[in-house]
């Protein structure tokens, strides 16, 4: 055992901290990277699954016949039976397996299902329409007050009077309506997998951003055990938070394989992906609040509701007000349950909603005193829940120098026009925990000095691969080039899900441990043959020295040639994140928007978006920044552009395309700065995770950014040209 | 789906023939051969093929290939199944994605929206063919900025940049963001991509 497990100190790493191309790079770049989409063994068929038309309905009779006599269909499997009831549009009923996609696309035609509708509910904007139609669940409720009731009296009661007291004595008190809607995750690379058996043994090359987890949620439906099933990912093509879980269909193509004995490819279809295979929950809120003369929020009373689609719930109390929470709060959430498919986490959960339901009516006190924006956000810092208070102060002072925030602002609506077109300036803070989960990492070293790591973790886009290579070398004084990283196989050692951005620190923890750990065991030969104390010795520039007598060294290779015949094997665990403090959690972070708007189409551009973010210790921020970047465009993409569009009648998903689903391109972002934030503080705390944070606040900025740019809140987003138009007429009209 | 069922159900030829004939792959699937030959772009123009598969002689990345396709086969499907060339990736139905895209007789396009049929006798190139061991600059730019995440989109818009700045070899950062907006990336690359392909501008050298 390495006698202490830790990082180099800040400024000695050889490799960690410093920009580093991705070790896969080239083979995404040039298609040489094989996604589950892309593995093709021989024989293989393809397949694909019939989608319910209905948002609502009870299969009646499904019959197969047809499809099976199409030319080239091999297979037709019913996934639901007569009787079943069916809660969303795109629940697959049934799958076809052939030998070309327009044969399977035939065969699906073919299929003939009888349904009988039910009622059909999707508003999950309209909380009237929804308690009517009894689509609401009980409300979750929590109330703090700085006050405590009597204890005779009525709680309700008290906080009514008490909460209408502290709005009477407020000096500016804002009372407002705003939401998000649903959004879809809309992977690249849709849901599906490659099954193949062997024997009684299952091959699933399955798109899944938890490959250590899955391999019995193939096993049970199967009636198999999880050592059956090997559970393959080399490269995902998204994730987001809605590839954790084996789904239906993905048990059915091993079943279809295992009927008719040749491997099956099922993925899903671009509109079956959007209208079944995640989305995040809708949140809307109507929202009371009083602040002092400074913009010092004294008291939020709020009501929110939302949806998870078919399975009752709605964005978590527990995140309003968001990362702000002043002394005196009352919250109640309402859940709905509508016609739509059950929503996935969705990158950060429950937090890009609090933050886009709660900061942008703190800007909005602003907005109403006529303050900076910033001012408002810096003296409501105290209040916040995380004690990150000083990280949010030092980071929005980078943020405000890099968008130069003092010269551009203005009052709400008081800034200059060019014509019809107005600008402004948004800003807004987040949290996230980010610590890492349970992983285990082997680490191999040959004999003739070659270098392995090998877990069960997956590449979601974060430079896994690039990481534990870069930790691996580290402690070994080895180049990047030296090592060999395999993930991706369920047979590998256990590793965390990639959710809740646990995997950077997950996954450095356990390769840290083990690599040193390994290197402690070569040292100790080393020592002998060199007649010195292990401890004494350090591994850098490739070779194994004495610590200041750089001539009683042996290289590298021949360190290793010490092991004899057999390779060495040790194995790093990692199980809880407080036991060692090479990770951590909890971040904070800063962004601001700039945009322009066109109050004659309603059109916003981003113009300038500013993020700084802490993560403790950062092991490669080249890929980091990439996951920043990508963080503010996924946010761009959810504040000016993504929407599920429902029909209210028929309940029907009516921009389940890539065509209609409108997100961003090239040409809609703007100029965008990130900044990591890693002050010696940060540093110490070790690795915390990334992907989440960065992505929470771009709502609420952007937001703010045109409620600053026209003097009206546009209260729900996306902010589309037609809701900037409405809220300006009706801003005309009061 | 939008519609990759071409066939109105029956299987008939009559339909087959009258979708082949209503379609763009009409005129190279009617100067195709029938039977047991490798049917090239000749002039035999009374003959139809299909509805089974007929072989067909591709040129892709320079080399001539022989597969056997449908007359339905997308050229998306023949690369990826039959020429084991996954670079280019089904993301949409239509070419709203830029994710499949190829280059054919030097123009880029959609290779899901094109049958393989109709590619006989064109140049086709995929991004495979900027990668080996002297990669084109483009790839090269993207690997050293990070024009990638989760990487899926990534291969279409190595394509994408390649066909742009062969077409507009000193493009500005503005010209690039106006002009390269075919692809999407849903993780978020655009910044990385911008970088990239001013690199290449301004003379990323190739590997
Ligand atoms: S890198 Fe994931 S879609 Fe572009």
């Amino acid at each position: 055992m390495a006698k202490k497990y830790s990082w180099p100190e800040r400024g000695t790493a050889s490799l960690i901290g410093k920009p580093h191309d991705r070790i896969d790079g080239m083979a995404k770049a040039t298609g040489v990277a094989k996604y589950t989409y892309d593995v093709a063994p021989e024989r293989m068929l393809l397949a694909r699954v019939l989608g319910c038309p209905h948002a609502h309905c009870k299969i009646k009779s499904i019959d197969l016949s047809g499809a099976e006599k199409v030319p080239g269909v091999v297979k037709a499997m019913a996934m639901k039976v007569e009787g079943n009831e069916v809660r969303w549009e795109g629940d697959p009923i049934a799958a076809v397996a052939g030998e070309s996609e327009a044969a399977v696309a035939e065969g699906l035609k073919a299929i003939k299902v009888e349904y009988e509708a039910l009622d059909i509910f999707v508003k999950d904007e309209d909380l009237a329409a929804a308690e009517a139609a009894k689509r609401t669940g009980k409300p979750a409720k929590n109330t703090q007050l700085e006050k405590e009731a009597p204890d005779d009296a009525d709680e309700e009661k008290f906080a009514d009077e008490e909460i209408a007291r502290l709005l009477k004595e407020s000096d500016v008190v804002v009372e407002g309506h705003y939401g998000i809607d649903v959004i879809t995750h809309m992977c690249l690379e849709p849901h599906g997998a490659t099954c193949q058996w062997d024997g009684d043994k299952l091959n699933a090359y399955l798109s899944t951003q938890n490959v250590s987890g899955t391999a019995g949620q193939f096993a049970t439906p199967l009636g198999l055990t999880a050592g059956d099933v090997t559970v393959i990912c080399d490269f995902i093509g998204g994730g987001f938070g809605s590839k954790f879980q084996v789904d239906n269909f993905n048990v059915t193509a091993a079943k279809i394989a295992k009927e008719v004995g040749r491997p099956v490819k099922l993925m899903l279809d671009r509109d079956i992906e959007l209208k079944t295979a995640g989305c995040r929950p809708s949140g809307y809120i109507n929202v009371k609040i009083g602040a002092d003369k400074n913009g010092v929020v004294k008291v939020w009373d709020s009501e929110h509701w939302g949806t998870f689609g078919a399975t009752l719930g709605g964005v978590d109390q527990g995140v309003i007000p968001y990362v702000f929470n002043p002394k005196n709060r009352r919250r109640r959430a309402i859940p709905i349950i509508t016609n739509a498919s059950p929503s996935r986490a969705w990158r950060a959960p429950n937090h890009p909603q609090g933050s886009a339901m709660t900061q942008v009516a703190y800007d909005d006190i602003a907005g109403k005193l006529g303050l900076d924006s910033y001012d408002v956000f810096l003296r409501n810092l105290p209040t916040v829940s995380n004690e990150k208070q000083e990280i949010y102060k030092a980071e929005m002072e980078i943020a405000a120098k890099l968008m130069d925030w003092k010269a551009k602002w203005h009052a709400h609506g008081k800034g200059p026009a060019k014509g019809s077109v107005v600008s402004g300036l948004g800003m807004a803070i987040h949290t996230w925990g980010g610590g890492g989960q349970p992983s285990n990492t082997n680490i191999t070293i040959h004999p003739d000095g070659a270098v392995e790591a090998t877990l069960g973790s997956q590449d979601l886009g974060t430079g896994t691969r690039t990481v534990i290579a870069l930790v691996t070398a580290e402690t070994f004084g080895l180049p990047l080039s030296a090592v060999k990283v395999n993930i991706g196989s369920s047979k590998y050692p256990p590793s965390a899900a990639s959710g809740g951005s646990v995997t950077i620190a997950s996954v450095s923890e356990s390769t840290r441990r083990a690599a040193q750990d390994a290197l402690r065991q070569v040292n100790d030969l080393v020592a002998k043959k060199l007649g010195v104390e292990a401890d004494t010795l350090v591994a850098k520039d490739g070779k194994i020295s004495v610590e200041g007598d750089a001539k009683k060294s042996l290289s590298w290779k021949d360190a290793c040639s010490l092991l004899g015949m057999m390779p060495l094997e040790v194995k790093g665990e990692f199980k809880r994140r407080d036991d060692q403090g090479l990770s951590s959690s909890q971040v904070g972070g800063v962004q601001m928007a700039e945009v322009e708007v066109d109050k004659d189409t309603g059109v916003v551009r981003m113009r300038k978006f500013v993020m700084v973010q802490d993560m403790g210790l950062v092991i490669n921020p080249k890929t980091a920044k990439s996951q920043m970047y990508g963080a503010a465009i996924m946010g761009i993409s959810y504040a000016l552009f993504e929407q599920r569009i429902m029909d209210p009648t028929t309940g029907v998903f009516l921009n389940a395309e890539i065509a209609d689903y409108k997100l961003p391109r090239l040409g809609d972002i703007g100029e965008i700065v990130v900044e990591i934030y890693e002050p010696d503080s940060e540093y110490n705390r070790g690795v915390v995770g990334l992907g989440e944070p960065p992505v929470i606040s771009p709502g609420a900025t952007i937001s703010n950014a045109v409620c600053n740019a026209l003097g009206v809140r546009v209260p729900v987003l996306p902010l589309t040209p037609k809701r900037v138009l409405d809220a300006l007429a009706k801003a005309r009209k009061v | 789906m939008a519609d990759q069922r071409p066939f109105s159900g029956g299987g008939s030829n009559v339909s087959r023939r009258a979708f082949l004939k209503g379609s763009g792959a009409a005129a190279a699937a009617t100067a195709l051969a029938t039977g047991s030959g490798v049917a090239e772009a000749a002039d035999e123009k009374s003959k139809l093929v299909g509805p089974g598969a007929t072989p067909i002689k591709l040129n892709v990345n320079g080399r001539e290939r022989v597969l056997p396709v449908e007359p339905r086969t997308t050229l998306l499907e023949a690369l990826r199944y039959k020429l084991n060339l996954t670079g280019a990736k089904p993301v949409s139905v239509d070419d709203s994605s830029g994710a499949s895209m190829v280059i054919i007789n030097g123009k880029p396009a959609s290779a899901n929206t094109v049958f393989a049929i109709a590619c006989v006798g064109k140049k086709i190139q995929t991004v495979e063919s900027l990668g080996g061991d002297k990669p084109d600059a483009v790839p090269v730019a993207f690997l050293h900025n990070d024009a990638m995440q989760c990487g899926f989109c990534t291969p279409g818009f190595v394509v994408a940049v390649r066909a742009f700045l062969d077409k507009n070899p000193k493009a500005t950062e503005k010209q690039i963001r106006e002009g390269l907006n075919s692809n999407l990336c849903r993780c978020g690359t655009y910044a990385n991509v911008i970088m990239a392909a001013v690199e290449v501008v301004k003379g990323g050298k190739r590997g």
